[in-house]
């Protein structure tokens, strides 16, 4: 059976398994429009701001929404993985022809199929709710290309944690760290108008911030090459890192011979 | 052998299994006997020996020996939010099954475990014994030529755990499958297994049919109490003379029969002395009789010895 069609059956089963669970669909896809609307309200005042690129905080804020929604599909593909690792089921599936590698890209299914879902919500909510996409309908499609990876990565990430430590709390560890590292990035103000000398340093040393900006560029811009350039080589550099940890840690974990 | 740092789960074990055989691989928690099933199913290496596993390798040849192999092992392995027929569909098409082939054999599995009434429903609203029917269904999606089952009757009801045996004894006898079948249950060793293996801390202590085990063993006891507890030593004397006295509960008398006469001799010669017994017990060797003679612990003492936190 070619790997294709193995990655197929894996993520089917994950997506499906990810959609019949509401309390797993339903945060992922209502916190991050709240914190949406909360933010963009409350902090409207920042447009005032001499040398903000924008006068809609909305459209500013909402490439975060995508992020925070990645950050979900972290939780939601590692806790899966580990919960499989848990009841045997992983051992179920080793002893199948399957090999490792659809394992990996299939378990992200759910979380990516997910992924698209929220960001296409995400998407359609914001352009009710006024937005004007700069980079026209080919913008807001390399958006969802560039959220979807972003949700690949983080999805890799969770994966890989459930390999090492092979527990659902393990997974869960992560999250709070990834959390933190979307809120010490450039989501709520523009780096350069950032005054704490510290903050400024930590927002551009992290890769959150440039996956942020090369999608925040499609929305308020139109076509930075250089803010994609970096928000896409990131992000591509963050999966092909997770992954290769994740194969490393499946190695390991999934020990057949 | 698999060493666990300092620990010995498997310490040198030698079996051969001959093909449509049932075997019964009985023991307490911890003795070793999953991480056996791991090695053999290929899931675990072994730190050192060699074992072959439908003719091939379980080391070099994992591949091929995984598709000659069934198993289903501790636990359910299974997703609570798929159905029935969704767990057997990706199983028979991660085994490359498709078409009307892999809808066949879904419906063949689901006919047979007795599960086409609740195939569309999702597994975490499944009882215990239709997890298990649903977890041998998967065990065996390829036909495969060997199955293992690790301890697939643990929490079932008598009933489902009956029913269970009577699939698991129909695979071996109608299809010629062999069954690799681990159990800390001694009755369900002896109803199932042709020959059995009692394995503790990682030793094989006993091999062979449940009969020839227990036989071993010596002869079956009788314990007699009497309905007059003044007349117990003339009740020891009369006991005697079927065999050595061994121990009984307060208040009785008991003997192991040495072969000169069973229970209906026994109680003609109460009668013929006039005494009257207010019970009589005939304690035939069973595995657990095994285990203490091999190891110095009954079986369900070992068991919890292993359950006892460290």
């Amino acid at each position: 059976m070619t790997l294709a069609r193995q990655v197929l059956l894996i993520a089917w089963r994950s997506l499906v398994r990810t959609l019949r669970q509401p309390g797993t669909v339903i945060p992922p896809l209502i916190f991050p429009l709240m914190l949406m609307a909360v933010n963009s309200n409350g902090l409207r005042a920042a447009t005032h701001l001499p040398g903000f690129p924008t006068d809609s905080f909305l459209a500013f804020f909402i490439p975060f929404s995508f992020i925070q929604g990645a950050l979900f599909a972290s939780g939601i593909a590692g806790t899966d993985l580990a919960k499989d690792i848990d009841t045997g089921f992983m051992n179920r599936l080793a002893l199948t022809p399957m090999r490792g590698s659809a394992l990996l890209l299939g378990q992200m299914g759910g979380a990516v199929g997910l992924g698209v879902i929220q960001a296409a919500l995400y998407l359609l909510v914001g352009l009710v709710a006024g937005v004007d996409i700069e980079s026209g309908i080919g913008g807001a499609v390399l958006i969802l290309l560039l959220a979807t990876l972003v949700c690949s990565a983080f999805a890799a990430l969770g994966l890989w944690m459930a390999l090492r430590t092979g527990s659902t709390e393990g997974v869960q560890s992560l999250f709070p760290l990834l959390f933190f590292f979307t809120f010490i990035s450039s989501m709520n103000l523009p780096r350069n108008l950032i005054e704490v000398a510290w903050f400024r340093d930590v927002a551009t040393a992290n890769p959150v911030s440039y996956m942020i900006e090369g999608l925040r560029s499609l929305v308020i811009e139109g076509w930075n090459a250089q803010a994609l350039a970096l928000g896409f080589g990131l992000t591509i550099a963050l999966l092909v890192l997770a992954m290769t940890l994740s194969a490393r840690a499946l190695r390991v974990r999934m020990a057949r011979t | 052998m698999r060493e666990f740092k300092d620990v010995h789960a498997v310490d040198g074990i030698d079996l051969r299994i001959d093909p449509g055989e049932i075997y019964g691989f009985l023991g307490p928690n911890g003795a070793g006997k999953s991480t056996t099933v791991h090695m053999l199913v290929t899931l675990l290496p072994p730190t050192s020996g060699r074992a072959t596993v439908a003719g091939y390798d379980i080391v070099k040849e994992g591949p091929k020996v995984r598709s000659a192999i069934g198993a289903a092992l501790q636990e359910a392995a299974l997703d609570p939010f798929l159905t029935g027929r969704e767990h057997v569909r990706l199983a028979a098409s991660l085994h490359g099954m498709r078409g009307a082939a892999r809808k066949q054999r879904i419906a063949e599995l689901l006919e047979r475990v007795g599960l086409v009434h609740a195939a569309d429903r999702k597994v975490r609203t499944y009882s215990g014994g239709m997890k298990r029917r649903l977890d041998l269904a998967l065990a065996l999606v390829h036909d495969p030529q060997i199955i293992f089952l690790d301890e697939p009757t643990t929490g079932l009801d008598p009933q489902s755990r009956s029913a269970l045996w009577e699939e698991v004894g129909r695979l071996a006898k109608d299809e010629g499958v062999t069954v690799f079948l681990t159990t800390q249950y001694l009755e369900e060793a002896d109803v199932l297994a042709d020959r059995v293996g009692i394995i503790d801390k990682g030793h094989i202590v006993a091999e062979g049919t449940p009969t020839a085990l227990k036989a071993e063993i010596g002869r079956p006891t009788v314990e007699v109490v009497p309905e007059h507890p003044e007349e117990h030593d003339r009740l020891r004397g009369v006991l005697a003379r079927f065999g050595a006295d061994t121990a009984a509960r307060p208040g009785a008398a008991a003997v192991q029969l040495n072969g000169h006469g069973d229970l209906p001799d026994v109680i003609r010669a109460l009668d013929g002395e006039g005494l009257r017994a207010a019970a009589i017990n005939l304690h035939q060797p069973t595995l657990d009789d095994v285990f203490l003679a091999k190891t110095g612990r009954s079986l369900e003492g070992a068991q919890q010895e292993a359950d006892e936190p460290a």
